[in-house]
């Protein structure tokens, strides 16, 4: 029996670690959507849930340092693996081809170093742009609340942020529509019909996915706030 | 027909290694890829020149021993064939073709393309055997296998350990040859007494031999000859987390 020690730092624990992290990454962004969406909800329907997170005090916290530590995991290992390659093979081939048929080398499995250091770049100046934004108040139930609904839809109306977050939700499908079949694989997923309709999956998740966090600024940005999908 | 090589020269392990080129023009198309470099190395020796080394033994696609990366593809451009049955049918007159050893630093370059794959005999020898009682020969059906098993058995044990999931890895990771070593012992009954020693060892030595890790891919699939499947590796990680509960 390994220790957990030697078992995480095996090339199959990294993996798999990888995978968990991974999945445990797209649960969260299924819930940050449907957050999200609140937005389309009443006029206070946003800023009740976000209010409801930030009620949650201590526990906000606890939730925010393991979301910390799966992104921070995930990142690490993703970053260690890619510089590993240099090591294991210092001298590049002169020509390189995949050979296709059953091969899963494509633009999002060769760019995921790529998509997934933009996505952290970007997950930290989201969060210095939103969290630590502008504090705008309202009231919610005769409760002093934050107005995050306001900051958004203010914010989207910017040209730049809504081209800067379009830009980075793509990535984002690139970087899902491999990680979703990849997480399974590493989980121990094996090759074949059911391997075939996971990837097929993973477009459809990524693609879905983004689709439903690119509308919010599309959407904002079209209308100039004042759609009529948003009430006030 | 006529063929433009471009092909890999290192006169040691050590020595910094360099690209040459030449054309040949009395290549066949019934040659098979090896022939063709025979006649190069011929042309060669006639103008006084060092022949280009090349590692092969059986020449029939069974032994495992070449693993030419040509034009950027382990073992060519055809699906489940080893360069050794690779036919210079498959080109057309006046093509390009460039010729490199496996590239991974756990492969060192013993000579030209001739690589040093002794890393993956240290990995079968951290775990790749079984034990067995000694004495006269087990009545034959005394061991009843489940017939799924036997077949996913056989199908990891036709892995010849020639490398090219290494050389086609973008990590230069081993994990399709270890993980279908361990897969072809741990599906049968015989394996079974070091099922979780033997994945545990076999995975540390894959990493100590300095290979990658693998990032699913599943290019070592697509170029293997044998066309073992990836879920050789789905195997591996499986054993290797019940090993963990063993």
């Amino acid at each position: 029996m390994p220790s957990l020690k030697q078992a995480l730092s095996s090339q199959v624990g990294r993996k798999i670690m990888t995978g968990i992290t991974g999945i445990g990454l797209m649960l969260f962004l299924i819930g940050h959507l449907g957050g999200n969406l609140t937005i389309f909800g009443t006029a206070d329907a946003f800023n009740i849930y976000t209010k409801t997170l930030m009620d949650l005090g201590p526990l906000l916290y606890v939730i925010e340092a393991g979301l910390a530590f799966f992104f921070l995991y995930h990142t690490v290992l993703g970053v260690s693996i890619w510089l590993g390659r240099r090591k294991a093979r210092p001298q590049g081939y002169d020509t390189y081809k995949t050979k296709g048929g059953t091969s899963h080398q494509s633009l999002a499995s060769r760019s995921m170093i790529i998509s997934g250091s933009v996505m952290f770049i970007f997950l930290i100046l989201h969060i210095i742009h939103f969290k630590f934004g502008a504090d705008y108040t309202t009231m919610i139930d005769g409760e002093q609340a934050r107005d995050l609904r306001k900051l958004v839809i203010e914010e989207f109306q910017k040209t730049w942020v809504v081209i800067g977050y379009v830009f980075v939700l793509v990535l984002a499908i690139l970087h899902l529509s491999h990680g979703f079949w990849s997480a399974f694989t590493s989980l121990g997923m094996k090759h074949g019909e059911t391997s075939k309709k996971v990837q097929l999956a993973a477009y459809a998740f990524g693609i879905i996915l983004m689709l439903g966090f690119i509308f919010i600024p599309v959407y904002i940005y079209i209308t100039g706030g004042e759609g009529s999908l948003i009430s006030y | 027909m006529t063929i433009h090589l471009k092909y890999w020269k290192q006169d040691g392990p050590d020595a910094q290694g360099y690209f040459e080129e030449k054309t040949l023009d009395t290549v066949n198309e019934h040659m098979s890829f090896l022939e063709m470099l025979d006649v190069l190395n011929e042309e060669l020796q006639l103008e006084g020149k060092d022949p280009v080394e090349f590692d092969y033994d059986c020449r029939e696609g069974i032994c495992g021993s070449c693993n030419l990366v040509i034009n950027g593809q382990a073992h060519g451009p055809n699906a489940k064939t080893a360069c050794c049955q690779l036919h210079m049918r498959t080109y057309n007159d006046g093509d390009h073709i460039t010729i490199e050893p496996p590239r991974a630093a756990a492969f060192p370059v013993i000579k030209d393309l001739v690589v040093d794959r002794s890393g993956f005999d240290r990995i079968i020898e951290a775990g790749g055997y079984v034990s067995v009682k000694t004495g006269s020969a087990q009545e034959a059906n005394s061991t009843p296998i489940e017939k799924h098993s036997s077949d996913m058995a056989f199908d990891y044990a036709t892995c010849i350990g020639c490398g090219a999931c290494v050389a086609a890895c973008p990590n230069a990771s081993a994990s399709l040859f270890t993980g279908a070593k361990i897969a072809h012992l741990n599906k049968m009954p015989q394996g079974e007494v070091e099922r979780y020693d033997r994945v545990v060892a076999m995975v540390d030595q894959m990493k100590e031999e300095g290979f990658g890790d693998c990032s699913n891919y599943g290019e070592c699939e697509a170029v293997c000859p044998q066309g073992i499947s990836i879920s050789a590796i789905a195997e591996m990680r499986r054993d290797y987390v019940k090993a963990m509960f063993s």
